[in-house]
């Protein structure tokens, strides 16, 4: 039905003598939503970073569309359209909500071809078609953030914060959006609500999502693939039904006691 | 709409001054020429120090510029202020640009520190050139400003004016740089790299950016410094003439592109008047000057005048 | 072969001195992440200090030979009695603030320090040359060479290794080690920071007016002597990265002998090789040559 948008092909990479990812091999189709489930160290966050630039694979090529983005600097990726968000959120701290959102647009408008040294603020920004404070408020009130426009964002919760820096993520227009463990740190009964609302946005604007997450509930509930790693190899790739009964994955990630209810 | 009112109004201030000035004593006319030069350095200090950067070396372009002049009228004749400026601030540029490569990729106090070892480079050969004048320098001829030589009395005014005017034009354009994406993306740098980066800017380039622009900026303060002086000579490389741009950065705050000058004139009257005083602890005013600012305006003095108006500038 | 050996001991000479005048810096901005601009004023502290003492000792007739201790002593008494005042009342509250802050704070320091030496010791310069002369010289090859170069090395070479020893071996030197890897964590074990902050600026000041006191006998002392010793601890301390011992140590020995062949061949290069030597090493090594591992950020 669509295309691959992002292909891993035999991804290798070590620190020293501990090999935190080997033989990674993965197809992503456009459109798709992957859910990437492991222990700690087994090798999830290890992918996400070599995709996206923090790390260069040892072996392996990585191609986004036709090009190849192997060990290329996060900020040509993220021109190219594969962004990320970031388990610890990635913020600008002595800046409100909107003007985090206002800088973010404002790079994207400083990238673009009418970008220069003097463009001025109320330019609109190519490909968006309005100016940047419109677009930063159109942001914030997709993503629920409305409330937090003008607070500083180090004050700000933590789930306020992962949501933001998806936001700010989003404000590329990315074609792949990686998520590392967006629901970490958030509140048991915020979860649900908050993976809702950012996954209804993200999917609206088309985009490939792939994302880290330790909660088998979130995964189950959002991804349409389901990528296991364990020790550094991927060992179960398929439907959430199939992977996530998996024998492997049963026996080291998820526990023989799953579907465990929560009350919720 | 943007840049005009601070615009204006910065124009008329110096235009207030400029026609007070044939009034005003050499002396003061000399101070408030250097402190437009000192201005000039930092401008294009501010821009980085916008993005958390404080360089220890801009005397290296100062210098540089200083030297240009000193070495053009000397030995090409050339003496038409303009053109000096131009050259000066181009030399300064093209040296910051060179150097760029390497300090942009620097934060922190290893920018600060790399700067100043780089300025000491041109101090040490400076020194050491017989050619030169080694440590006693050399003097600079007058100037002319477009064909027209200005008599002994008008000098210091025609100077003064042109450092008026230039400072007053390069606070525009800087003005209009800092309102665009730019101003918002050197804060971003500061702030959170990472995320920077991850966005799709580059940190290292638009760090180069600013980084040349204050060398041009430095050059041209450099030629403005060397001609109201009418002496170059290496202390002008020396990390403490470095240091005194860092102070005036401070003092100024980075509010507006109005508080460089505005800083750097604080700094000649407090040092015009500490040196009279007391020759003896011109250095000490100085310092404890500097150390008040700090701890009771961290956001430079410049933060006096934006409280009492309300708004930023 | 002559020549070499003329070079060696003038970079030894230097190299001695450097590190000495540098291990003061590296270790106050290894423990307390500040780095303190007035370095050369307490340096220069130092080498009036001796001054003092030194006319005090010799005008009284004390044993000649005990000056050296005296120069010692002096310097350590004064070294942790301004250090500790300085750092309590100027410094510590300002130890949230940027690190550039903190730095101008001691920028200022400097400017202010500059001319209370002189308002205490007056401008006039001092000559106290009887310890230099008191140890003579000695022969090598067909050189002669001033005894004092061993002094000043031996010296270096002690400081060095007391360093080494301070901070490997004694309970107060580990718990250094720990303020120097995560100010934070160290606190929540229970280290008194603050005290560690207060003796390490002590002993970072004393080993600066150590060092000029050390340099007194050998040059006049003036106003402004420790300007140049500021720029220069910079280089050395940056260029063996910042707030490691061995790292000062290797960036002097380097700098030392490298001037000291620059000089003999080329002395309009001197001062140009110095921080041409930092540039380069920085280039390579962007921390400098040793630095403390830094943790992964995201």
């Amino acid at each position: 039905m669509s295309q691959t948008v992002l292909h891993a092909k035999g991804l290798e990479k070590r620190f020293g003598a501990v090999v935190a990812a080997t033989e990674i091999n993965v197809e992503v189709p456009e459109g798709a939503c992957l859910g990437l489930i492991g222990t700690n160290g087994a090798g999830k966050t290890t992918f996400v970073n070599m995709i996206t630039g923090y790390l260069k694979p040892d072996e392996g090529r990585i191609t986004f569309g036709s090009v190849d983005i192997t060990g290329k600097a996060p900020r040509e990726i993220t021109r190219l359209g594969v962004c990320r968000s970031f388990q610890i959120p990635q913020l600008y701290n002595s800046m409100t909500a909107l003007e985090n959102l206002e800088a973010a647009f404002g790079i994207v408008l400083l990238n673009s071809a009418s970008g220069g040294w003097f463009v001025s603020p109320r330019t609109p920004v190519p490909g968006y078609g309005a100016p940047i404070r419109e677009l930063a408020e159109q942001a914030l009130e997709r993503f629920e953030l409305t409330a937090y426009r003008d607070k500083v964002t180090r004050v700000l919760p933590g789930g306020v914060r992962k949501v933001l820096d998806i936001a700010m993520a989003m404000a590329v227009q990315p074609k792949i959006l990686l998520l590392d463990e967006p629901t970490s740190g958030v509140s048991a009964e915020e979860k649900f609500g908050i993976m809702d609302m950012v996954m209804g946005v993200v999917r609206e604007a088309g985009t490939t999502v792939l994302f880290v997450e330790h909660d088998m509930e979130v995964v189950a509930r959002h991804a349409d693939r389901v990528l296991a790693f364990y020790d550094g190899r991927i060992i179960a790739d398929g439907k959430p039904d199939e992977a996530l009964n998996h024998e492997q994955v049963l026996k080291h990630i998820v526990g023989h006691t799953q579907h465990a209810t929560t009350g919720q | 709409m943007n840049s005009l009112p601070i615009g204006y109004r910065f124009g008329l201030v110096l235009l207030a001054l400029l026609a007070g000035s044939p009034w005003l004593p050499p002396w003061l006319l000399f101070m408030l020429t250097i402190a437009a030069a000192n201005g000039l350095v930092v401008l294009g200090c501010m821009l980085f120090y916008r993005a958390g950067l404080v360089s220890f070396g801009q005397a290296l372009y100062f210098c540089a510029g200083a030297y240009t002049t000193g070495l053009v009228t000397n030995l090409l004749g050339v003496i038409d202020v303009l053109l000096l400026l131009g050259l000066s601030g181009l030399a300064g540029g093209l040296l910051a640009y060179l150097v760029g490569f390497l300090l942009a990729r620097y934060r922190g106090i290893f920018f600060g520190l790399l700067s100043m070892a780089f300025s000491m480079i041109l101090y040490g050969v400076l020194t050491k050139s017989e050619s030169l004048g080694s440590t006693d320098g050399f003097n600079v001829p007058a100037f002319t400003l477009l064909g027209f030589e200005p008599d002994q009395p008008q000098v210091r005014f025609t100077l003064l004016a042109v450092a008026v005017a230039v400072i007053w034009l390069v606070s525009l354009v800087t003005d209009r740089f800092l309102r665009s994406p730019y101003g918002p993306l050197l804060v971003a740098i500061h702030d959170n790299e990472i995320r920077t980066e991850y966005m799709g800017a580059s940190a290292k380039n638009t760090v180069h950016l600013v980084y040349v622009a204050a060398g041009i900026l430095a050059g041209m303060g450099g030629c403005i410094g060397a001609t109201a002086v009418g002496h170059i000579d290496p202390t002008m490389a020396y990390w403490t003439t470095s240091g005194e741009f860092v102070f005036i950065t401070i003092m100024a705050g980075v509010g507006s592109v109005v508080a460089p000058f505005l800083g750097a004139l604080v700094f000649g009257i407090i040092y015009t008047i500490a040196f009279s005083e007391s020759p003896n602890t011109w250095q000490m005013v100085l310092g404890a000057s500097l150390i008040a600012v700090i701890l009771l305006l961290p956001n430079g003095l410049w933060s006096l005048l934006a409280k009492r108006k309300g708004a930023q500038a | 072969m002559e020549d070499l050996m003329f070079i060696l001991m003038d970079g030894i000479n230097f190299a001695a001195w450097l590190f000495l005048a540098a291990v003061g810096l590296t270790l106050i901005y290894g423990v307390m992440k500040i780095l303190n601009v007035a370095h050369g004023s307490f340096y220069a502290m130092g080498a009036y200090v001796a001054a003092s003492t030194l006319g005090f000792w010799f005008d009284n007739n004390m044993p000649p030979f005990l000056s050296y201790v005296a120069l010692l002593v002096a310097a350590f008494v004064a070294g942790f009695i301004v250090g500790p005042i300085i750092e309590r009342v100027l410094l510590k509250p300002q130890y949230d603030r940027d690190e550039h802050l903190i730095l101008l704070i001691t920028y200022g320091l400097f400017l202010i320090l500059e001319d209370v030496l002189k308002l205490i010791w007056g401008v006039d310069p001092y000559f106290v040359s009887q310890p230099y002369e008191l140890v003579g010289s000695f022969e090598l090859g067909d050189m002669i060479y001033p005894s004092y170069y061993l002094l000043m090395a031996g010296l270096a070479l002690a400081v060095g290794l007391g360093l080494m020893l301070l901070l490997n071996r004694t309970h107060f030197g580990r718990m250094l080690v720990s303020v120097i890897h995560d100010r934070e964590i160290s606190s929540a074990m229970g280290i008194n920071v603050g005290r560690m902050f207060a003796i390490t600026f002590g002993l970072g000041v004393s080993l600066a007016a150590l060092a000029g006191a050390f340099t007194a006998p050998t040059v006049s002392v003036t106003p402004g002597m420790g300007v140049e010793v500021i720029v220069l601890s910079f280089a050395v301390v940056v260029t063996g990265g910042l707030g490691s011992l061995p790292g000062v140590a290797l960036a002097a020995v380097m700098m030392g002998i490298v001037r000291a062949i620059c000089v003999f061949y080329a002395p309009e290069l001197e001062l140009f090789v110095i921080y041409s030597i930092m540039a380069l090493v920085l280039t390579f090594r962007p921390r400098g040559l040793f630095s403390i591992a830094e943790a992964r950020k995201i």
